[in-house]
């Protein structure tokens, strides 16, 4: 079962793109909530990402990426259509429950914005009324608006600069939709920790129901080696096999955050000595936008951040 | 020839050539360069050849040991390891990884009056001559046409899958990692067992037809229920492993620099990590690191760590060195690198360095009370003795728990502690669904995986109506309809495989 082909590639944004991988049986087994691990090549790492759609009658599954660590940054760079990938395991973790929900506020923010879309879409297949929020830095980064246009009631656009929709965090759409649906069910969020403790808090005085998407550092995602364990009320669990989807209000977000750090030093080291190397070989040219955010080095902590 | 006995044989056991210590400390390099030809059959002349064979009993896969040393001792190297792949196919990894011990050298009639045969050490030998001399045994098959489906490419899986496919059975092999041979291959150090050898192994099995998918996570891209429906296999055996890593449950067991064992190896041997950044998955360093736990596992991680650089690795155990479950030549090699055993010692707390990292663990004092549940003296703490103990990097190597991918993903009945269910031929509530080695078990040896994958192959071939060499063939009346087994799926008559090769 291997070579996974690359067979459709779109970039949203400098730092966005997305990939549909060939993989029939994933695709047919997938459900919303799972996560893949990815192995761009041989010497490559286990990267861990969140299943934006799946296609079972394409035989296909999309992934959406965000350019800012050394892996990624190469795949942005070598993962173009035609090509394979190196592994590709899943679907992993224990598909999202859709229990009795009438009205539910779907958050993404940056990376999360394409894996909140499979459960926006299922909640709105089960009959649910669903309100999208998704949060960008600024317009130039947004994308699949026509895709959460097709399926959610309400669609609500925040982005740091205002270029677009409201001005602020997707906590400020939170609060706007509690505000104009008090009789909201729940609200699912996924993106980076920092996104998905605020929207925690927003929810929490009001008793509202909140499911996080976790996604730490990972190595198998199997439950063999223990390496995603995130605190969630007095438990330890295990992201890959308990997960990803837990209860925001009992996750201990520090922890989580903390843990994410872990090999910052040596993130840092794999990013800088790409960069360098890619810099040597000119190796970016069909990457004209790429160069320029390789200079102002991201910082490598973002990477391990949500999606 | 005369008729040897204990004063007529070699009395002192053939000592192995091996790195010096603090050379070997520092690489990955295999550490045990393995026999000579000359010393191996000089060793093999201690063996007694005694009328009642107990190292055999001591084997769990029930190797004729008495049988290969004899080959050795007539120079028929071929023969010895024709003698071996009879119930073994992998004579390299386990003469490298058996607990021999407390198994067949633990019985062993020389070491009731002398050190015992280094029965371990002639198996690896006769191991790496077939894979320098590209031996390997493929039998006769005659082809079946039916298929089983194996979880899982550790030691149980594979050893299922070599009776299996010797039977004449269309065996394929799923692996959820990208690379097959399971704990052999994420948990055993390559200083250990060189992936080599494992590679080799992986050869031989493919050669004996079984296919070996990777990437392939069964429960969550195909359950077990779908293996036996729609996918068509006419039986399954479950060998995934115990997996799920023991965190001790203390205060500050989530600080960065805490990790367990099987993390920090899958980091550095199934993926590289230790030529990070040439790979891309990097490693935790730790200057100081202390390793929680005796047991084989836990000497791999201290042995690593200081492969990885670190200045001081210490063993932190609550039992004593009698109860440690590790097996004796991994002690040895241990403490020749220079780890520093703290033996009664138990962490009670890890501690902050302030920015979310360790910087080092309490620990109480244990002394030995009365026997517990497993006959090993339960240690109790000693009052007042907790004392500081500086680490930057702290290692868990306390045991796994049930994995719950089977469980969460199938109708699979478990016991009350996660593991799978069986009965004693290793079935499970799933007709046609066979499970064996740790994730039956929980956390056991390489071997006694290995022994479960042959049972459960054995039960498998009943259960498929093939003959099975290792028992009489008798079907249970109940089970006869007009003289025929029911069990004998689709009336398909099968000559077994088990070919001798010649």
């Amino acid at each position: 079962m291997a070579a996974y082909e690359i067979v459709a590639r779109e970039d949203y944004s400098d730092v966005t793109f997305m990939l549909e991988v060939r993989h029939p049986m994933m695709a047919r087994a997938a459900k919303p909530g799972q996560f893949v691990i990815v192995i761009p090549h041989e010497h490559g790492e286990r990267i861990p990402l969140t299943l934006a759609d799946f296609d079972a009658a394409k035989g296909t599954i999309t992934l959406v990426i965000q350019a800012v660590g050394k892996t990624t940054k190469e795949m942005q760079q070598q993962c173009l259509v035609g090509t394979s990938l190196f592994g590709l395991v899943g679907p992993m973790g224990i598909p999202t429950k859709f229990g009795e929900v009438k009205k539910v506020a779907c958050v993404g923010g940056g990376l999360g914005v394409a894996p909140i879309f499979p459960h926006l879409r299922a909640f709105k297949e089960r009959g649910a009324y669903v309100i999208g929020i998704v949060g960008f830095r600024n317009e130039s980064l947004m994308f699949w608006e026509d895709k959460f246009r097709a399926h959610c009631d309400e669609y609500i656009v925040c982005t740091d600069d205002g270029s677009v929709g409201m001005k602020g965090l997707v906590t400020k759409g939170i609060e706007l939709a509690m505000k104009e649906h008090p009789d909201l069910d729940e609200v699912v969020a996924i993106g980076p920790p920092i996104m998905m403790r605020g929207c925690a808090e927003t929810t929490r005085p009001h008793g509202i129901k909140t499911m996080v998407s976790l996604n730490p550092l990972m190595v198998d995602g199997t439950g063999m080696c223990g390496g995603c364990r995130v605190k969630v009320g007095p438990t330890v669990k295990f992201a890959c096999v308990d997960g990803p989807d837990f209860d925001g209000h009992a996750v201990d977000f520090d922890d989580l955050i903390t843990r994410l750090g872990r090999f910052k030093e040596d993130e840092a080291l794999a990013l800088k000595r790409w960069n360098e190397s890619c810099m040597a070989t000119g190796n970016v040219a069909h990457f004209g936008p790429l160069r320029e955010a390789m200079m102002q080095l991201p910082d490598p902590f973002d990477q391990t951040c949500g999606g | 020839m005369a008729k040897k006995t204990i004063r007529t044989i070699p009395q002192e056991r053939t000592p192995m050539g091996e790195q010096p210590p603090l050379v070997r400390a520092r690489n990955f390099e295999e550490v045990s360069f393995g026999y000579t030809e000359e010393q191996a059959l000089r060793e093999a002349e201690r063996c007694l050849f005694c009328p009642d064979q107990p190292c055999m009993e001591g084997c769990p896969v029930g190797i004729e040991i008495p049988s290969f040393i004899e080959q050795i001792t007539k120079s028929n190297f071929r023969g010895a390891y024709d003698v071996i792949t009879k119930t073994n196919l992998m004579p390299a990894i386990c003469g490298r990884v058996c607990p021999q011990e407390k198994q067949c050298e633990g019985v062993c009639t020389v070491g009731k009056g002398l050190e015992p045969v280094a029965i371990g050490r002639l198996e690896r030998w006769v191991g790496d001559r077939a894979i320098a001399e590209g031996w390997s045994n493929v039998p006769y098959i005659q082809s079946t046409r039916l298929r089983v489906g194996i979880v899982g490419s550790g030691p149980a899986g594979i050893a299922c899958a070599a009776d299996l496919a010797k039977a004449g059975c269309d065996v394929t092999v799923f692996e959820a990692l990208h690379l097959p041979g399971g704990v052999l291959r994420y948990g055993i150090p390559d200083f250990r067992l060189p992936n080599e050898v494992i590679d080799a192994e992986v050869a031989n099995l493919r050669r004996l037809g079984v296919k070996f998918e990777c990437n392939t996570l069964v429960g969550r891209l195909f359950t077990i229920e779908q293996m036996v429906g729609e996918m068509g296999f006419d039986a399954v055996f479950i060998g995934t492993g115990a997996g799920y890593p023991t965190m001790l449950g203390i205060p500050g067991d989530a600080l960065n620099g805490v990790l367990s064992a099987n993390e920090l190896l899958t980091r550095c041997n199934l993926m590289g990590g230790r030529r990070f950044p040439q790979f891309d998955t990097p490693v935790p360093h730790g200057k100081r690191v202390a390793v929680v736990g005796a047991g084989n596992t836990a000497m791999d991680a201290m042995r690593v760590s200081l492969r990885l650089g670190a200045e001081k690795v210490y063993c932190i155990y609550r039992r004593s060195r009698t109860e440690c479950p590790a097996r004796a030549e991994e002690i040895h090699h241990a403490e020749e690198e220079g780890v520093e055993f703290h033996w009664l010692t138990n962490p009670v707390a890890l501690l902050d360095n302030g920015k979310g990292a360790v910087r080092g663990m309490t620990c109480v004092r244990m002394e030995l009370g009365e026997p517990d549940d497993s006959g090993r003296r339960r240690p109790v703490v000693v009052k007042g003795s907790e004392f500081d103990f500086e680490a930057d990097l702290v290692v868990f190597a306390i045991g796994t728990n049930a994995n719950p991918i089977m469980g969460q993903t199938s109708g699979l009945a478990l016991n009350k502690w996660g593991y799978i269910a069986t009965d004693e031929t290793l079935a499970t509530s799933i007709a046609g669904v066979y499970a064996g080695g740790d994730i039956v078990t929980g956390a056991a040896t390489v071997i006694e995986a290995m022994g479960a994958g042959r049972t459960a192959a054995a039960s498998i071939k009943a259960y498929l109506g093939l003959r099975d060499q290792g028992r009489p063939y008798a079907p249970e009346g109940s089970s006869s309809l007009f003289g025929i087994d029911t069990r004998e799926r689709n009336f398909v008559r099968v000559r077994t495989g088990e070919a001798v090769t010649p």
